[in-house]
């Protein structure tokens, strides 16, 4: 009854006035912006970080919570409207949404998302509660070696599980861990990496600078090239007896919803899974277990179910690891991660223990969200719909001036806003060309950590790299790791190896 | 689409063996009762950049990635057009920060990119070019009491600091 109580005192920091005017705000913020096409959770988070200076941390990390969570919601209505996803974690509902709004039926649609979403998140949530505290629990006892062997799970699932190409997701693992390096060596103090000598490059390359260069600038850029062309808003009527009539055909898509929700939260869990996979995979996972299959694709509900229940539920999922490990489950909550490293809040087990209020706070902000995000959402349904037909011209504009302000104010620095600039320009043109560039995000964020507790952990054992297999939790985590390492290499083998007896 | 991948990854080869031998500045080999040496992390992620960078230009000679046999362009006319004027009105933005600051070097911007890519009425440009450097004052200087860069244009603000702050 212990988590009860927490919890209890949780809800008293989430409803306090600020927190919870963060909570209704960062909800609506979190919809407009996922319901843009284009901008999803990370996007938002990544752009907005530097504002939240104005509030406590607590308050801070509620309400980027909250955008994330509105996104999760706001992602059907584009996907739904315009049969453009609003952001990656939403291209499954497109399947099944979009044929639904050709068909007249978008308000059940969006119902049946919002709807979805809400079940998902707030199965995923009562699961994080009473996941979160004894994993917490078992990782106090984690050193070096085990922090380490984490993460380079984290990274090792990006190659065996991403789906992106090898060499390329290997590389942007890498630059991310190079920029990462860059300031002042953290053991000896010695300047290195100092490009050109130029004295910017001392305070090391912030991780914000290259999130916002990416999925600020970056983003806006893919987003210009691949809206061009016109796209056709869906009608949609909404009157209450619809909605009344629309919530009680939703029974039919409850066992999708179930099941979307803990296999959602599941995948959320994984280190770089997150959202997007969780998402595809539970429309999956409805086709296959659906008495009609072939009605997937042509509008079928528990098609726009699955997938929304799913996505809300991984985003949840994936806050797990970053709370209790240290160790971000998806690009925006290694964001996240980086933002509380700001604030003043070392992630990992002793957060529990240090910073109980802020903990639960924001897991009983993650109720209050839900909920907030729901009412916001269908209540405002025109609002919205609204929106997706504001010119992607007028937005641009304001949301270039936000990144290169808000990427100046962190560190009052001219030369992290080049930086950004440079990043956002590359990034795209190396995205164009299929680089993952998530990746390196995650890798810019964990770098500083990943390489103390690489260098303790070798000083511990005089240079032996056996540390990482010997001790007895590293070691089976550290072969996990190389089995998705080595993971696409067996497929390589294989698919060769079939080609070969074909042929 | 194959000459662009054949350039990124000899461009970013390059790249990452000047951060090798920019890493080797510092000790990278072992030091012995410290460990390894500050510029051996780095150099051997560089040096795993390296191999990347060799894998995909092998790959792509050898024609057995997705993108190098692709015979999409990697940028049409029109997209390099919106591309240079998106990234060049930015460049052009950030470096009249310098000169004249963010107060007036955004606003710049914002018409620029409203009225001649967008092709808006001059009234929205106008509310939301000079509306969005106005919310952007009262929120980092006043609110988060960050100076934002103001270049020449400095001494203008004096009378609204000493009103605000």
């Amino acid at each position: 009854m212990e988590i009860l109580d927490h919890l209890i005192q949780g809800f008293a920091i989430a409803f306090q006035p600020l927190n919870l005017g963060l909570v209704i705000f960062g909800c609506a913020l979190g919809l407009f912006i996922g319901a843009m096409p284009g901008l999803g959770s990370v996007n938002g988070v990544a752009i907005l970080l530097p504002m939240t200076f104005l509030v406590p941390p607590t308050g801070a990390i509620i309400f980027l919570a909250a955008i994330y969570y509105g996104a999760m919601y706001g992602g059907a209505i584009s996907s739904i409207m315009l049969g453009i996803p609003g952001a990656s974690t939403a291209v499954a509902t497109t399947f099944d949404g979009r044929p639904m709004a050709m068909q007249g039926l978008a308000d059940k649609a969006l119902i049946t998302a919002a709807t979805a979403s809400f079940i998902g998140g707030t199965i995923s949530v009562i699961l994080f509660t009473l996941f979160a505290p004894p994993l917490a629990a078992v990782a106090l006892a984690f050193g070096a070696a085990e922090e380490f062997a984490l993460m380079m799970l984290a990274f090792a699932t990006f190659i065996g599980l991403g789906g992106d190409d090898i060499p390329k997701t290997l590389f942007s693992i890498f630059i991310g861990l190079v920029f990462s390096a860059v300031g002042l060596d953290i053991i000896s103090g010695q300047p290195r990496l100092i490009f050109g000598d130029i004295s910017g490059f001392l305070h090391g390359i912030n991780f914000l600078v290259l999130a916002i260069g990416i999925y600020g600038i970056g983003e806006m850029l893919w987003t210009i090239e691949s809206s061009k062309g016109d796209v056709q808003i869906s009608q949609a009527t909404v009157t209450v007896r619809r909605i009344i009539n629309d919530l009680r055909t939703l029974k039919d898509t409850f066992k999708s919803i179930v099941m979307g929700s803990f296999l959602g939260y599941f995948v959320g869990i994984l280190p770089a899974a997150g959202a997007t996979p969780g998402s595809l995979m539970a429309y999956g996972v409805a086709k296959t277990i659906s008495k009609n299959p072939e009605s997937f694709g042509k509008g079928n509900p528990e098609g726009v179910a699955a997938p929304e229940s799913a996505n809300n539920a991984a985003s949840t999922g994936s806050m797990l690891p970053m709370l209790t490990l240290g160790i971000p489950g998806s690009p925006t909550t290694a964001i996240l991660l980086g933002g509380m490293v700001i604030w003043g809040l070392e992630p990992g087990p002793m957060l529990f223990i240090e910073h109980q209020e802020f903990v639960w706070g924001l897991i009983a902000s993650l109720y209050a969200a839900n909920l907030f995000s729901l009412l916001i959402n269908v209540a405002f349904i025109p609002a919205f719909i609204w929106v997706l037909r504001l010119p992607f011209t007028v937005l641009a504009p304001i949301i270039f001036v936000l990144c290169i302000v808000g990427g100046y104010a962190p560190t009052q620095d001219m030369h992290d806003v080049w930086l950004i600039l440079i990043f956002g320009v590359v990034g795209y043109l190396m995205r164009k060309l299929e680089y993952p560039l998530a990746p390196a995000v995650l890798a810019i964020v964990l770098g500083p950590l990943a390489e103390t507790s690489m260098r303790q952990a070798l000083l511990i054992s005089n240079g032996s790299f056996m540390i990482f297999f010997e001790r007895p939790i590293s070691g089976p985590i550290m072969a996990a790791a190389m089995v998705l390492f080595l993971l696409p290499i067996f497929k390589l083998v294989k698919d060769k190896f079939r080609s070969r007896e074909a042929t | 689409m194959r000459k662009a991948e054949l350039v990124m990854a000899v461009v970013m080869g390059l790249f990452s063996a000047y951060l090798m031998w920019k890493s080797a500045e510092l000790p990278i080999g072992w030091i012995p009762e410290e460990g390894p040496g500050g510029g051996a992390f780095p150099f051997w992620l560089a040096a795993g950049m390296l191999v990347c960078c060799i894998w995909i230009i092998v790959r792509c000679l050898r024609r057995t990635s997705t993108v190098a046999v692709s015979t999409d362009q990697y940028m049409d006319a029109a997209t390099l057009r919106m591309f240079l004027l998106v990234a060049g009105s930015l460049t052009v933005m950030i470096g009249l920060i310098h000169i004249v600051g963010v107060y007036v070097s955004t606003p710049l911007f914002m018409l620029f990119y409203m009225r001649y890519m967008g092709g808006h009425h001059w009234l929205p440009t106008g509310v939301i070019a000079v509306g969005t450097p106005v919310v952007a004052f009262f929120f980092f200087e006043i609110s988060l009491k960050i100076t934002l860069p103001k270049g020449f244009t400095e001494p203008l603000f004096y009378p609204l600091y000493d009103i605000f702050l």
